[in-house]
Formats: structure tokens, sequence, C-alpha cells
């Protein structure tokens, strides 16, 4: 027996255009008022379970621009490994979307919390880890990546998305580096859309 | 999460890359410096690809899919042709994508929209904010009112115009479904001299994304409808679901 065949084609993708603020973030496109708030900005309540860390780092383009008109969104799993079923706001819990602008500097920030390890395809867990969707002017179809924390070296050895990306410099790409700022974790990772060190982009 | 078989039984159908424009498309100058050189790598869907942000009716307000309204100073409407845009968001097997979150934005009749950066000289509209969302209903659907957008210049070739234009941005139940496009306008001549819309090789993957005028859902006195459907990626069937359906 076999599956039916896709009836229709999946609608092609434009780019967002340099003005997707004014769609995705509008708050922080001074359109004030339409929206309480920015869908997104928010994942966390005052007791969501987990532990806190902040993610952030900067886009940028082939000449090493910053990329100032991006919008990131990043879905994970909360402390348990386990994905949220609603995500318009934490309520008393955790969203595991969050939505950013890039600024005048390129860059974002989420504040959210470590992810626990998810099953992989082989069954085992995989190593932690944030995935990513990158979206701006010039860019034609939406970029899709993964953060992954330095700190798990060892469920990063045996994880079987970086065990794919078979050159060291370019595993790197995905692989954020942590300082600690007031007692909270801070995972950096820059996403380079081109050349040099590029970020490994995923086909999902 | 049950229903999801970690090894890809029933993950997505794979992205038809050829449908969809590629990422260096040089009449498209923003792509020079953005387009990743290096191929994606190909990996089978995991949890994280096959689940998603769901959204709930308690975040929309009343006036969100209404781009007339919405950012209304003193009761002041937009001014521009009024219009209805409204369409069905379904997957690659016509199945209604329910409760999925559609968010679209525009420039206002002028062809101007409301940002810093934006250098074009047509005016401003006080009461235009370019932004709007809406959750499809138990069929799928979605609407909202607006303004026809209007075309404008942009700095790319020395003298580009964008056809007239509304961005959606559309949410499944997957986040690998995930997906921004472009509407365009039936029987708009300056959708086939456009660079961005030019990135897309196939005429009948333009044709998608050309909203049909739709007389019948047209307010009487008030606006034209355009009818503007989407299709998300689909999911493998399971055998179970196709001896349901006869096969």
């Amino acid at each position: 027996m076999i599956n039916r065949l896709p009836e229709l084609k999946e609608t092609p993708s434009q780019t967002a255009g340099p003005y997707v603020h004014i769609g995705l973030t509008p708050n922080f496109a001074e359109i004030n008022g339409v929206y309480a708030q920015d869908l997104g900005a928010t994942m966390l309540a005052g007791d969501s379970p987990g532990t806190r860390i902040v993610v952030g780092g900067r886009v940028l383009d082939g000449s090493g621009a910053p990329v100032t008109d991006a919008v990131i969104e990043i879905w994970q799993a909360d402390a348990d490994g386990n994905f949220p079923q609603r995500s318009e706001n934490p309520g008393s819990g955790f969203t595991g979307w969050g939505r950013q602008p890039t600024d005048s500097a390129g860059a974002f920030r989420f504040e959210t919390i470590k992810p626990g390890a998810v099953a992989g395809p082989d069954g085992a867990f995989q190593a932690p880890h944030i995935s990513l969707w990158i979206v701006a002017r010039g860019i034609n179809l939406g970029l899709a990546t993964r953060l992954y924390f330095a700190d798990e070296a060892d469920a990063n050895a045996t994880d079987h998305v970086l065990g794919k990306v078979l050159d060291p410099r370019r595993r790197a790409t995905l692989i954020a580096n942590r300082s600690d700022v007031d007692g909270t974790a801070n995972y950096q990772l820059d996403i380079r859309l081109q050349g040099e060190n590029e970020t490994v982009f995923f086909d999902i | 999460m049950s229903d999801l078989f970690p090894d890809g039984h029933n993950g997505l159908f794979p992205r038809d890359l050829s449908w969809h424009p590629p990422a260096a498309t040089p009449g498209y100058k923003s792509t020079t410096f953005r387009a990743p050189r290096q191929p994606l790598l190909s990996l089978a869907a995991t949890q994280g690809e096959l689940t998603g942000p769901r959204f709930g009716h308690s975040m929309i307000g009343a006036l969100d899919n209404d781009l007339i309204r919405n950012y209304s100073q003193n009761g002041v409407e937009a001014i521009g042709q009024r219009l209805i845009v409204y369409g069905q968001v379904l997957d690659e097997n016509a199945r209604p994508q329910t409760g999925v979150l559609v968010e679209f934005w525009q420039a206002n009749a002028g062809g101007r929209y409301r940002h810093r950066k934006e250098g074009y000289q047509a005016a401003i509209d006080p009461n235009f904010g370019g932004c709007g969302r809406a959750l499809t209903d138990e069929n799928g659907f979605y609407s909202f009112r607006t303004v026809k957008p209007g075309a404008y210049p942009w700095p790319n070739g020395p003298n580009d115009w964008r056809p007239a234009h509304i961005h959606f941005s559309v949410f499944g139940s997957a986040f690998a479904q995930r997906l921004i496009t472009q509407m365009y306008f039936e029987g708009d001549p300056m959708i086939w001299q456009c660079p961005i819309v030019g990135g897309i090789s196939d005429k009948a993957a333009i044709d998608q994304l050309t909203a049909k005028l739709d007389r019948h859902n047209t307010t009487p006195m008030d606006a034209l409808a355009y009818r503007f459907d989407i299709v998300l990626r689909g999911r493998r069937a399971t055998l179970f679901e196709n001896r349901k359906e006869g096969l």
C-alpha cells in the first residue's frame, strides 16, 4: 500500500522584505497600539520552571555587515524536554517559542530557559538545542538552523545532527559559547549568512 | 507526541526547493551578500520540526484583522480602495489548517510603509499602521479588511517598482511548515517585471501568489474581495488514514 501523492504545491516563499518588523514586531517598529505587545517577545513567566538563560548574537552578511532588518524565531523544548502546547503568552509556564528583531547592530537577544533533551530519529536523545528561523530582506526562503550549547560537550559529541556536519569548523557555527553575566548563563552565537564561517543551514 | 514517529515515517513531505526562489537571485540585489553559498543540509525531522507554536483566540483583538481601523486616530479610517482579503490555509493534501496564525503587513494606498527607514515620497496616512493578523477558523479560512496597497519604486535597479503586494507570515502546526510570502493582485502587469517575483522560475508558482478577484464576496457599496489560498507543507499520510479514504 502506498501513500497518496500530495495534491497541492506548497505556496512559494517570497522575501520578508526590508520592513518585516512592521508585520512581526510592530511595537519595535514604533507602530504602537495595534497589539498590546509584540508576539513572542516574552517566553517566560515569573514561575517558569527551568534554568534561565540568555541566548543572543548578531546576524552578519557575507561582507561582515550587520543585518539590521531581520527577524529571528526560536522554538525549543522546555526544561523537561517537552514542547509547549500553547505559545501566545507564557501564562504560568513557558511558551517554547520566541520572536525577536535584530537591532541597529544586527543583534538579537532571547531570555529563555535551557531546553531539556529530546529524542532523535534513532531513539537516542539529541543534545539540548534550540531551533532557529531567520527571515530578512534578501533572504528568499526562511533559513533554518540550530543552536547548541558549548557546555554540553558530551551530548554534542553524540548528537546525530552535529554528527552530520563533518567539517569541525562548520560544526562550530552551531555551538554557542557561554559566558556568565550576573549569575545567568549567556550563550552567544553569531549567524553568518554567507562566506567565511557561514552558518550551517538546514533543509528541515 | 505518540503519533510522531521519530524515524520520519510521518514527517513532512520534502520541500520542493525548485518551486521556491533559490537563495541567490541576481536580479534581486539584496541577495548578493545574504544568500548562503553552502547547500542546505538535509535533516530527518524530529519533534522540534514536527511541532510548532500554537496560538489561542484570546490574543486576537477585535480590530486585529481590520487594517482600515486598527490604527485609526480619533476614529478616522485609512484612505484607499477598500478590500476584503480572504482565503483558506491548506496543506499539500488539501487538509484545512485550522486555528493557525496568519499575519500580514503592507504599504498604504500610496505605496508608503510606516517605517523609519522608508524613503519614498508618497504621503504617510496617519490612520494606517499596515499590520494585522487572524487565526484560521474551523475550515481553515482567514479574512481581513484593508486598503489596496500602492505600487512603489525601490532601490534595486535604476527604475524598479514593486507590484502592489501584501506580505504574509503563516504558521502551521509544525515549525518546518513556517512560511513567509507575498500576495499579488490578479491582472497586475507589474508582477511580470518584478525581480523579486522573477526569482520564481515556474509561472504556475507565480500564479499561486496571485489573489483572484472574487465578485461573490464583494461587500456592496463597500469593499472588493480578493481570495488568496495558502498551501503549507503536508504530512505523509499514515496507512490507516489511507484506508479511511478508500485506498
